[in-house]
């Protein structure tokens, strides 16, 4: 192991550089570590985002070595194994500054896939029992543990040749609400993600599920979209 | 029709194509084995399949699904690497299915319809 990091972190807004710096290697060192180090003993102006440190909240993440990756997560060990780390904000969001990225487009895109659940049951109703074996729940529970953290948005070749394509993120999202038994906006959320800015533009190159720190495969689930816009066309729908 | 209507459909009208494209490259390996058996010229070959109305289904099937899928294909290239929109990559792809269609047909004619 050797005693000093060379950390390359961009400073700047989309216009800007790679500055140097040099890091102590420590034990179990995570890349949010390293970048925590500069921020508090080297350079105080260094922006970026965190919060659980823990792999919860999806905050963390930034482009470590050329690959989106969860930062709090990620062993300095598995990533620069010559002792040199470059870090840089995602790709496919505009830079806010240094290493924190404006994720509102991400996230508005969430919204336009009808990311939002829509039930009909009043609270003076019984819980809805779904079965936790069927194979809707089964495709619910593939995706359900999104952390939001931008990690296949960035990771996405589509989203960077198409703007306005939905991404893995919102389209995995409307892949667990359409899978929802209680859920009651399935045709307006399925018209939503269809079409070349929708599941339908996906090349299954699978870079989401690759890079997905949590495992999820969205490649999966735009799978199920484009198969269930194919098989079961309703009113609102192609 | 929406144009979201119109991308679904023409993604499932490329998933179709390329079924029937999979198969077709299959069979059009095995006739090229069979054809070129007794004979490697031209006239020979000829020979075999003009007037053969096996070959010309098969090789109509065949164009027509190039025609729809390539063009669909092509159009998504361009909306991608060129950044068109609209109308005119409609164009393009029309006038490439075309072209890839007559192209196709003048090739299936010259192969099992044209007197020798």
């Amino acid at each position: 192991m050797t005693h000093e990091l060379e950390v390359s972190i961009w400073r700047g807004k989309a216009a800007g550089n790679f500055v140097r710096y040099e890091v102590p290697r420590l034990q179990s060192q995570t890349v949010l570590d390293v970048v925590t180090h500069i921020q508090r003993q080297l350079a105080p102006d260094l922006s970026y985002r965190f919060a659980c440190r823990v792999g919860m909240c999806g905050s963390c993440a930034m482009t470590v070595n050329g690959v989106a990756r969860w930062t709090c997560r990620t062993h300095v060990a598995k990533v620069a194994s010559h002792g040199v780390l470059e870090i840089a904000p995602l790709s496919n969001l505009p830079v806010i500054k240094d290493l924190v990225t404006d994720m509102s487009g991400f996230f508005d895109k969430w919204a336009r896939a009808k990311g939002q659940f829509r039930g009909s049951a009043s609270r003076h109703e019984a819980f809805a029992a779904v079965g936790p074996g069927s194979a809707r729940r089964r495709a619910v529970d593939a995706g359900i543990e999104c952390i939001g953290c931008a990690v296949c948005y960035a990771s996405c070749d589509v989203v960077s040749w198409r703007p306005d394509y939905l991404g893995p993120a919102a389209l995995n999202r409307a892949w667990t609400l359409v899978n929802d038994e209680r859920d009651v906006a399935r045709d307006e959320r399925l018209a939503a993600v269809s079409g070349d800015a929708g599941c339908h533009a996906c090349h299954t190159h699978a870079s989401c599920t690759e890079r997905c720190p949590k495992g999820l495969s969205p490649t999966a689930g735009i799978a199920g979209l484009k198969r269930t816009i194919a098989r079961d066309p309703g009113p609102q729908r192609p | 029709m929406t144009r979201a209507r119109l991308q679904a459909r023409l993604w499932y009208w490329q998933r179709i194509s390329a079924m029937v494209l999979a198969l077709a490259v299959l069979i059009h390996l095995v006739i090229i084995v069979v054809a070129v058996r007794g004979g490697l010229t031209a006239a020979e070959i000829l020979g075999r399949t003009r007037g053969s109305w096996a070959v010309g289904g098969f090789y109509l099937a065949f164009v027509v699904a190039c025609a729809v899928h390539a063009p669909i294909g092509l159009a998504n290239v361009v909306e991608e690497t060129l950044g068109w929109r609209g109308a005119r990559v409609v164009w393009l792809a029309g006038v490439f299915a075309l072209l890839l269609l007559g192209a196709g047909l003048l090739a299936v004619w010259g192969v099992v319809g044209a007197p020798s």
